[in-house]
């Protein structure tokens, strides 16, 4: 029987901070055995159980791509007891990790079909993980176009300056990066997200969108409006979470549990849940 | 088979020499499951004990696993408890919980090993009640005072002894290890009899009930049950079907561990997030989910009610609200 509470062991390799408040830092973390890294399989919208050992766990969206071998990766930013422990973690620290936990962005259900991703604030990890594996040379022929609308309050509190830099200079994805007000120097575009996407007006087979409460409410009506039907446009929620396996009782949804039946559904889905996440 | 009730004492040291035995026990003024070693200390004529069963199998606070960190690396040990068990006299309502919570604990993707392996090594035998309580309703909810469900032996009181009936093949097996003496036709007969009369509250009507559920959501009716209620979570920490838990770590120096303890839906913390954002703000959503949890979402998950008529939540509620009213309350909204 195997125990799915044990953390497996991994070694911190980065502690990078992402955001110029130095809220977010990123965690680049890898096997400390071969065989976890073969036993690991996961896909993109999956969260994992992230320990540090004498503080606790934590869920987080996996922010890595299956792609990127021998890694794992989580952008977590300071709220609790353990994001605040794991924030102050050296390098070199073994920590706990505990997964793949819950489902995954439906990406062979999405093969052949244009995609519009759109993310607010911080929310921005698991669909780091899509892009990147999309963009992957072995996958990009399999999808079609690709169009990212990414916004956060100022330039200094996007994360993964580096790759959006590097995926604004490609010609197979539309990266549009959005921020609040405008500031000296940022070149991208200025306004909420919900404006953002009503100006792209994205005409793609499916949208992925994930960010806080308020943005996903006020963006919802602007993909009816571009015609996106319910069961086309897919969202990933969270929830407290304890267990991650469906036992522990704290994050359904109704009948569903977000951590085992999602974080990953469609709005279709959601439509015919109460409305209390 | 039926032993006297002089005899229980000797039959339950005997049978700890080899099992840990778990029986109710009056300890800390109040019944409760305790190992004993020796069958006097066994109080089977009382009651239901304060707390449910559930706690045999999943601890009200529990290690999952130990760690030491020191320079080499870290070290886990992992908790499994083994030990082959007998929990006697346990109620019907209490071992129904067991067969209901059986589904919580292995789905379809996991294990959890902590309470499955117990449970693998665990012999119930049940004990029907002659005597239902007043808050007891076991009869409404598919269960009942002589419900065997989940018991791998089945002990009914005649007053002077108890037949002894072997359910499970589990059951039967160590049963056959006893060699106890057979019962005859007269005490079958009265055991018969007790079983098929003896019925708790049964008055309330659980048909159809989820269904209706499901379209209450947004109802009114949520609006006002909960006014009483002040979140004390004793209904559901006292409830042999809650099975919500929390999970911290608990470190001094370099050694740490795991643990788990029992959580209630009735606590404000329980859903809050780390952002501040809480999907059930109030009294209100928090009774809804109890009561949905328990007669719609269980019912959607695993097609069974999550409620076996134990009648704890009411017996021990400060403010008395009860879930019999709250359900008829329920059954008569239009």
């Amino acid at each position: 029987m195997r125990n799915p509470y044990l953390p497996l062991p991994m070694k911190l390799v980065k502690n990078f901070t992402e955001t110029s408040d130095k809220l977010i830092h990123t965690f680049t973390l890898e096997y400390l055995n071969e065989q976890d890294a073969e036993s690991f399989q996961y896909e993109p919208g999956q969260f994992a159980e992230l320990m540090v050992y004498g503080k606790g766990e934590a869920p987080f969206g996996i922010a890595s791509s299956p792609t990127e071998k021998g890694i794992l990766k989580f952008s977590v930013a300071k709220v609790g007891v353990v994001s605040n422990a794991l924030h102050m973690l050296e390098e070199g620290t073994i920590v706990g990790v505990r997964g793949p936990l819950g489902n995954s962005y439906p990406l062979e259900q999405l093969k052949g079909k244009s995609l519009t991703i759109i993310g607010g604030g911080f929310a921005f990890t698991t669909l780091r993980s899509t892009i990147q594996y999309i963009l992957d040379p072995a996958n990009r022929g399999d999808y079609g176009d690709l169009t990212v609308i990414y916004g956060a309050r100022n330039p200094g509190l996007l994360l993964y300056k580096d790759e959006l830099a590097a995926w604004d200079a490609r010609s197979d994805i539309n990266l549009i990066t959005t921020i609040d007000r405008e500031v000296e120097g940022w070149n991208g575009r200025v306004g909420f997200i919900p404006t953002v996407t009503k100006e792209v007006a994205p005409k793609t087979d499916y949208a992925i969108i994930c960010g806080p409460p308020v943005m996903i409410k006020f963006t919802m009506p602007v993909l009816v409006e571009c015609g996106f039907t319910p069961d086309r446009i897919i969202m990933s929620l969270e929830n407290r979470m304890k267990c991650g396996i469906g036992m522990c009782g704290r994050c359904n949804v109704g009948s569903k549990y977000v951590c085992k039946d999602g974080p990953v559904f469609t709005k279709a889905q959601l439509d015919q849940l109460p409305n209390e996440y | 088979m039926i032993v006297s009730k002089n005899e229980i004492a000797n039959l339950l040291t005997q049978l700890a020499e080899t099992y840990r035995v778990i029986a109710p026990v009056k300890k800390d003024g109040m019944l409760q499951y305790a190992a004993i070693k020796n069958g006097e200390q066994a109080c089977l004529d009382d009651a239901n004990t304060k707390k449910p069963g559930k706690e045999i199998l999943f601890p009200q606070s529990e290690e999952l696993f130990n760690y030491t960190i020191s320079a080499e690396g870290i070290r886990m040990q992992d908790n499994v408890d083994k030990e082959a068990t007998v929990v006697f006299g346990m109620r019907p309502c209490d071992v129904k919980s067991l067969v209901l919570l059986d589904n919580v604990f292995q789905n379809d993707q996991y294990t959890d090993v902590y309470y499955l392996t117990r449970r693998a090594n665990t012999i119930i035998v049940g004990l029907g009640c002659a005597q239902p309580a007043a808050t007891c309703f076991c009869s409404s909810v598919g269960c009942g005072p002589f419900a065997k469900e989940g018991s791998d032996i089945f002990l009914t009181d005649l007053g002077e002894a108890y037949v002894i009936e072997g359910i499970s093949d589990k059951g039967k097996e160590l049963l056959a290890k006893l060699s106890l003496a057979e019962a005859g036709a007269e005490q079958k007969a009265a055991a018969a009899k007790l079983q098929a009369e003896v019925t708790a509250d049964g008055s309330i009507n659980i048909e159809g009930l989820a269904e209706k559920l499901g379209g209450m959501f947004e109802h009114p009716f949520w609006e006002s049950l909960h006014e009483k209620c002040i979140g004390c979570g004793a209904c559901t920490y006292l409830c042999p079907t809650c099975h919500c838990f929390d999970i911290a770590d608990e470190a001094k120096d370099c050694d740490g561990c795991r643990v788990r303890n029992w959580d209630a839906c009735m606590f404000p913390l329980f859903t809050l997030h780390g952002s501040g954002h809480n999907p059930r703000t109030g009294g209100k959503a928090r009774w809804r989910q109890r009561l949905m949890h328990k007669f719609n979402y269980f019912v959607d998950r695993y097609n069974a009610t999550a409620c076996v008529g134990c009648g704890r939540c009411i017996k021990n509620c400060p403010v008395n609200l009860d879930i019999r009213q709250a359900l008829a309350d329920v059954r008569a909204l239009d």
